[in-house]
């Protein structure tokens, strides 16, 4: 009899990880509400407004005027209900939705504790997020491409770089479209060469990747400020205009964020679409994943092993050099020293917290797209927060995703390793 | 279908894997092909199945010499190849795993898993091999996994089956439901090839033997008229006895003493499961079992390197349960990795590093901060000596030793110091005849002076050898217990325990 | 079982395993002829790019007539040469320590900012202190913070996992808006600037110039002492010291590192502090021995051009020194180039990204120079 209760005790003391990891995010999510009361709630009186429309739009909504003290109290209230219940009944699947929901609603509450007093286009900030979120979806997506058949790439950043500066100059010797398929072939042209160093000459992947990227910023830097000062003819690219889709682009704030866009938001929403099919529903995109999660067994399959690898890594070149285009053609027209700034290794956080599906990558993409605009954005409402630490946001949030806090991802079981024939 | 390899030679640089190898496979046949670790088997298969290409020799298909430049080209000639180490994508299901490489499909490249599922559910039933097309492979057991595999060769209508050390992972009865299978399959007109080298085994499954010995065929013959010490006489090059020796053990005090131990995988499974354990001083104590029954979690809470969610571990007398791995070794804890290329040793460390791994902070090695190389290379001279390690330098890379070589030198690591007790997992894994023999010497020798010694091996044939008392472990129980003085446990009793059948049997 | 260790009696059998074999020619072809070749195939893409970038052939010529002028061809070069490297090797120590123990560190760049940062902040912080505290305190100071913010890369990967290539980089990009903010604050900003720039050290915490006795321009500095003395001290912790055969041994094969009780989060927090601190103490050198303040960008890329560095003198600390000389030969070089020849110095860039590749890849300067290089056998190339 002792024995059982023994057992019985023994088994009640067992934690498992999700009841820790719930543990840890209740406690968060409380703390988050506190926070909420404290720095938010504190002596706040008046109304945020926020513009859904612009007055000229034919389907206009009226402003959305949120009273600032209240609503913090009900998102800390909320926040806190969250987290009781991750801390009394923690373990279930909803673990990380409440985290998804809790960090909505902290952004919520600070937006409308910045915005007291003031009025705010929403609508503009979203639209922003979406544009903003284009490169780091693309390079992500690129990322996508190149880890499911297990080769590391770290040299989004470069391609991108590549496809930015490409862009800049064919599009300003030939015009916007010749100018993209360049970006598009020499981003393709470095993914090649990255597949050739790492899966033919078995150079270590993140060297390769390194190495990529110091060269591209190399020979860019040296271009433009070897070429470009004197010749500024050769950098002053068109820009690919936004083009309204018929009805759709006129719909409510939806309408501006997806159907009044150019070229590069429909085609990364495309893209997206194509490689979730392609990875998940056709022959060759199981025959890449499995390439991604035991090469061997593919090798013994008949599957060419090295060929699958050259193929999607340039693929995936191809996408970021697609990507890269989007800062000079889709931007500013013109090619400045490092302009990707780092763009490339936040699109490849995206493709982590995304857990390596293109869609995952898109949805992450656009949660740093829209801690960039709101930077952006909150320059103009003067919060007593320096500009440097919102810029510092997205990056530490990169590091809590990456470190895991949300529940950690597998990525493909051969990423990162060489594949040797015997 | 007949395939006849003709004077097959395979080099990799200076080492001669096989040389001028002749083999002839016949349909409706079962060829046993013995030899032991190291011998060229699966380099000669992997030719025939298109991953190597031969140096010289030819493979003739029904007479015609046909050429392979790839496994795509192998297994469209009708070859299929089940291989050791499992070709199964985790991740994938049963189906995707059994189409791979010759999907059906719709328009746009669209993968047609439906059709896939109906085409495995046709050969499932055609075989009676039972196996859910939609089950996700890391869920399976290996004795299913491996039906997996076969299913993916008869999907692609091979008439040739290699089947490369396929009992390795099974239990004594699902060896027989194996063979029930293999039967089934010669008797539908497969030529099988059956690589193992285990004797009882190939004694009771070929219909013919070859033997192959340092890369070449050493003998010939018809099961029915061989012996099991001829087989070992052939494949070994002398005569060799499997039995080791060693005198009836004198168990003293316990020396580990597991009580009541619970140790949960990453995955919040349970991988122990409120398990109880003693090992005395001077007895081997066996645990059997299936692997993936979480032995390999038992070792490591044993060891201190995994967390144990509840109960005690007793070394000698003291409670262990919380000490580092660092201070269980220190205390006499002798550990011999189950996996020596990624856990035991590291190759690119010369023989002198590798030898001080786990005791170069020691006072005997070490001079304040700083490490007394030249002691420490004297000390691994004086181990490569005693162990018979076969190195021209001690700073050679221990990477370029042969695997025997780098298995004695673990075993030399762990051993040539005070110890009291040895926990060997899969000591002999891989390993020629010679270093086996040599390895279960010293394991006993480590007994016959008092140590406890505690082996988990995936092979019954070792732990029947070595053991005094065996255990089997099942889903993180241990669910029978048996007494071997004199190996005379009973086989059949094990075989039922480790696959879950009874519970408890008497000590 | 039970054996008597201590000191052995070695039979000749014994005595016979302790030969050292002689470096073998393989060893001799990865030190020494595939950087050569490296170096050698990077130069003439180097002039390739020039030639595509319509440099006429006079003006490529005269480029590498700079290019060497301005590494070596006089004592202000040389001096130029040395004060480069200082820095650079200083960073590469630090890396090549963190690639021997298995950790890609990419942000050296961002330990050296604010190790820099914080040596000035000390330095005139304590602005009363006399030289022999200021100048080594503000040194350590450095260090100390460099250290601690590779830590927090260190301490994410041992207690969560979170791979250190990505949240290096993200420390990175975290350091340049953390100084910017840094140097807008009231007490670390100069007196009457509005433009982020810190104040200046005093004279008592420089790095003392050496040669200023014979040409107050020459700026190589006692840094160098400190260069050397690190190279001495690293290949010290790294070969002969029990920490360093913990890491090499967790570089190699962390799995047999823990199985063989050595901590492998130990390692980690510890070889990223050691390497962060050294990237700290090359920023110190930097403002303390040359630049005097801290502004935006003062790094100047030299915790990326250190990860090269690193790879170039394979994760050796003599390795990294003479890599880091060469680098600093074209640092000096490539300034002189972009003076006589009006080539942009970012070709130096392409340049030293061109030899990584070449040196990371031995099998591709193989392929390209098969005359090269005895014929290895197949056996070397896989293990079974």
């Amino acid at each position: 009899m002792t024995n059982v209760t023994e057992v019985s005790i023994a088994t009640q003391h067992i934690e498992t990880g999700k009841q820790r990891q719930s543990r840890i995010i209740g406690g968060l999510l409380i703390l988050l509400a506190i926070f909420v009361v404290v720095v938010f709630g504190w002596g706040l009186s008046g109304d945020a407004t926020f513009r859904l429309s612009r007055p000229t739009d034919p389907f206009a909504l009226p402003n959305l005027v949120v009273p600032s003290a209240p609503f913090t109290y009900v998102a800390a209230a909320l926040l806190a209900f969250l987290g009781a219940r991750e801390l009394i009944r923690g373990g279930t699947r909803w673990t990380s939705m409440s985290l998804g929901i809790g960090l909505a609603i902290l952004v919520f509450a600070f937006l409308v504790w910045a915005t007291t007093g003031k009025s705010f286009s929403l609508t503009g900030m979203l639209q922003a997020t979406v544009v903003r979120a284009m490169p780091i979806a693309l390079g992500g997506l690129a990322g996508v491409l190149c880890e499911r058949v297990a080769v590391v790439n770290i040299a989004i950043e470069g391609m991108l770089l590549a496809g930015a500066f490409t862009g800049a100059l064919i599009g300003s010797l030939l015009g916007g479209w010749v100018g993209l398929v360049a970006a598009v072939l020499v981003g393709g042209a470095f993914g090649l060469i990255l597949a050739a160093l790492v899966v033919t000459y078995r150079m270590d992947q993140i060297v390769a990747g390194v190495v990529i990227n110091l060269f591209v910023l190399g020979v860019t830097s040296y271009v433009s400020s070897q070429v470009f000062s004197e010749m500024r003819q050769l950098n002053n690219a068109p820009v690919f205009r936004a083009v309204k889709i018929p009805f759709l682009g006129d719909l409510p704030v939806i309408g501006p964020m997806l159907f009044n866009q150019n070229i590069f938001v429909y085609g990364a929403l495309i893209l997206v679409a194509v490689a979730t099919y392609y990875l998940f529903h056709t022959r060759s995109g199981l025959r890449a994943r499995a390439v991604g999660e035991h090469p061997r067994a593919a090798d013994t399959l008949g599957i060419n092993v090295y060929r699958t690898r050259y193929i999607h890594v340039t693929l995936g070149g191809m996408v970021a050099g697609f990507g890269g285009a989007w800062f000079t053609l889709g931007s500013v027209g013109r090619f400045d020293e490092n302009m990707t700034g780092g763009r490339g290794y936040i699109g490849l956080a995206a493709m982590i917290f995304g857990r390596w599906h293109p869609v995952g990558a898109l949805m992450a993409a656009l949660v740093f797209g829209f801690a960039d605009s709101l930077q952006q954005k909150l320059a103009l409402l003067n919060t007593p927060i320096p500009s440097e630490f919102l810029s510092m946001a997205p990056y530490i949030a990169t590091m809590i995703v990456v470190a895991g806090l949300i529940g950690r991802a597998r990525p493909p079981a051969a990423d990162g390793k060489p594949y040797v024939k015997e | 279908m007949d395939v006849e390899l003709r004077g097959i030679t395979k080099r990799f640089g200076p080492v001669v894997a096989n040389a001028g190898v002749n083999l002839e496979i016949k349909g409706g046949e079962v060829l046993g092909l013995l030899g032991e670790n190291g011998a060229g088997k699966s380099t000669l298969m992997n030719v025939l199945c298109g991953l190597y290409h031969q140096d010289e020799g030819e493979i003739l298909i029904d007479g015609k010499p046909v050429k392979f430049d790839g496994p795509g080209a192998s297994i469209a000639a009708g070859i299929g190849m089940v291989h050791q180490h499992f070709m199964l994508v985790p991740v994938f299901t049963v189906a995707e795993n059994v189409v791979l490489g010759v999907e059906p499909t719709g328009r746009f490249d669209r993968l047609d898993l439906e059709t896939a599922r109906a085409q495995v559910r046709e050969i499932n039933d055609k075989y009676g091999l039972e196996v859910n097309p939609d089950a996700l492979i890391e869920d399976l057991p290996v004795g299913i996994q491996q039906r997996v595999e076969i299913l993916k060769v008869l999907f692609r209508s091979a008439d040739v089956l290699i089947l490369d050390e396929p009992t390795a992972v099974l239990t004594p009865q699902e060896v027989d439901d194996f063979f029930e299978i293999v039967k089934s399959l010669r008797d539908a007109g497969k030529a099988i090839v059956f690589i193992t080298h285990k004797l009882h085994e190939i004694l009771e499954i070929s219909d013919r033997i070859s033997v192959l010995r340092a890369g070449r065929i050493t003998g010939e013959g018809d099961p029915r008229q061989l012996t099991e010490e001829q087989l070992a006489e052939m494949m070994v090059g002398r005569p060799v006895s499997f039995t080791v020796d060693k005198t009836p053990a004198t168990p003293g005090q316990p020396m580990l003493d597991i009580k009541d131990l619970v140790v949960m995988r990453d995955n919040d499974e349970i991988a122990v499961n409120h398990l109880s354990l003693t090992v005395n001083s001077g007895e081997v104590v066996g645990i059997a079992g299936v692997q993936g029954n979480g032995q390999t979690a038992l070792v490591e809470a044993i060891t201190g390197l995994t967390h144990t969610s509840s109960g005690a571990i007793v070394f000698d007398g003291d409670d262990i349960t919380r000490m580092s791995v660092r201070e269980r070794h220190r205390r006499g804890m002798a550990h011999i990795p189950e996996d020596r290329h990624k856990s035991g040793m590291i190759a690119n460390f010369t023989i002198a590093e590798n030898m001080v791994l786990n005791s170069y902070y020691d006072d005997e090695y070490a001079r304040g901060a700083a490490i007394d190389w030249p002691h420490v290379s004297e000390t691994a001279a004086a181990f490569c000596v005693d162990f018979d390690i076969r190195t021209p330098s001690v700073f050679l890379q221990a990477g370029n030793l042969s695997g025997g070589n780098q298995q004695k030198m673990v075993v030399a690591r762990e051993l040539e110091r005070e110890t009291k007790l040895v926990i060997a997992a899969q000591p002999t894994r891989g390993l020629d005849v010679g270093s086996i023999e040599y390895i279960h010497k010293r394991l006993i020798g480590s007994r016959d002076e008092g140590d406890g010694v505690l082996i988990v091996s995936s092979e019954l044939d070792e732990i029947m050898a070595l053991s005094d008392r065996i255990v089997v472990m099942y889903k993180g129980r241990i669910v029978a217990q048996f007494d071997n003085t004199g190996g005379k446990a009973d086989r059949n009793a094990i075989g039922l325990a480790m696959a879950g059948a009874t519970e408890g049997a008497a000590a | 079982m039970t054996t008597s260790i201590g000191k052995r009696e070695l039979d000749d059998a014994g005595r016979a395993l302790l030969n050292r074999s002689t470096r073998g020619r393989q060893d001799f072809e990865d030190l020494v002829v595939v950087p050569v070749f490296a170096v050698i195939v990077a130069l003439i893409l180097g002039a390739l790019i020039m030639f595509a970038t319509g440099v006429d052939l006079p003006t490529i010529g005269k480029s590498f007539v700079a290019l060497a002028k301005g590494s070596v061809g006089s004592l202000s070069a040389v001096s130029e040469t040395l004060t480069a490297a200082i820095p650079l090797v200083l960073a590469g120590l630090g890396l090549g320590l963190g690639f021997r123990a298995g950790l890609f560190n990419i942000g050296a760049e961002g330990q050296l900012l604010l190790g820099g940062t914080a040596a000035v902040v000390f330095s005139f912080t304590f602005d009363g202190l006399p030289f022999a505290l200021l100048m080594p305190l503000s040194l350590l100071a450095g260090a100390v913070v460099g250290g601690l913010y590779a830590s927090i890369a260190g301490i994410l990967k041992a207690t969560t996992g979170a791979h250190e290539v990505i949240s290096t980089i993200m420390l990175n990009l975290i350091s340049f808006q953390l100084l910017n903010y840094l140097l807008r604050q009231p007490f670390i900003q100069k007196e009457g600037r509005s433009d982020p720039i810190s104040k200046s050290v005093p004279d008592a915490g420089q790095l003392p110039r050496l040669l200023d006795w014979i040409d107050p321009n020459l700026r190589v500095h006692a840094g160098l002492f400190l260069m050397l003395g690190a190279v001495a001290l690293v290949w010290w912790l790294l070969f002969r010291s029990k920490i360093g055969f913990a890491f090499r041994a967790s570089g190699e094969n962390p799995d047999a590192a823990r199985y063989a009780g050595i901590k492998s989060g130990l390692v980690i927090v510890a070889a990223m502090g050691t390497a962060g601190a050294l990237a700290g103490l090359a920023g110190a050198a930097q403002v303390l021995g040359v630049l005097d303040r801290a502004s935006p960008g003062f790094s100047a890329g030299i915790g990326f051009d250190a990860i090269a560095l690193a790879l170039l003198g394979r994760s050796h600390p003599v390795g990294i020194l003479f890599a880091g000389l060469l680098f600093g030969g074209l640092e000096a070089g490539g300034r002189q180039m972009q003076v006589d020849a009006g080539v942009s110095i970012d070709l130096i860039a392409i340049i030293q990204a061109l030899i990584i590749v070449f040196i990371a890849a031995p099998l591709l300067v193989r392929a390209i120079f098969p005359w090269g290089f005895r014929k290895s056998d197949n056996a070397s190339g896989g293990s079974q």
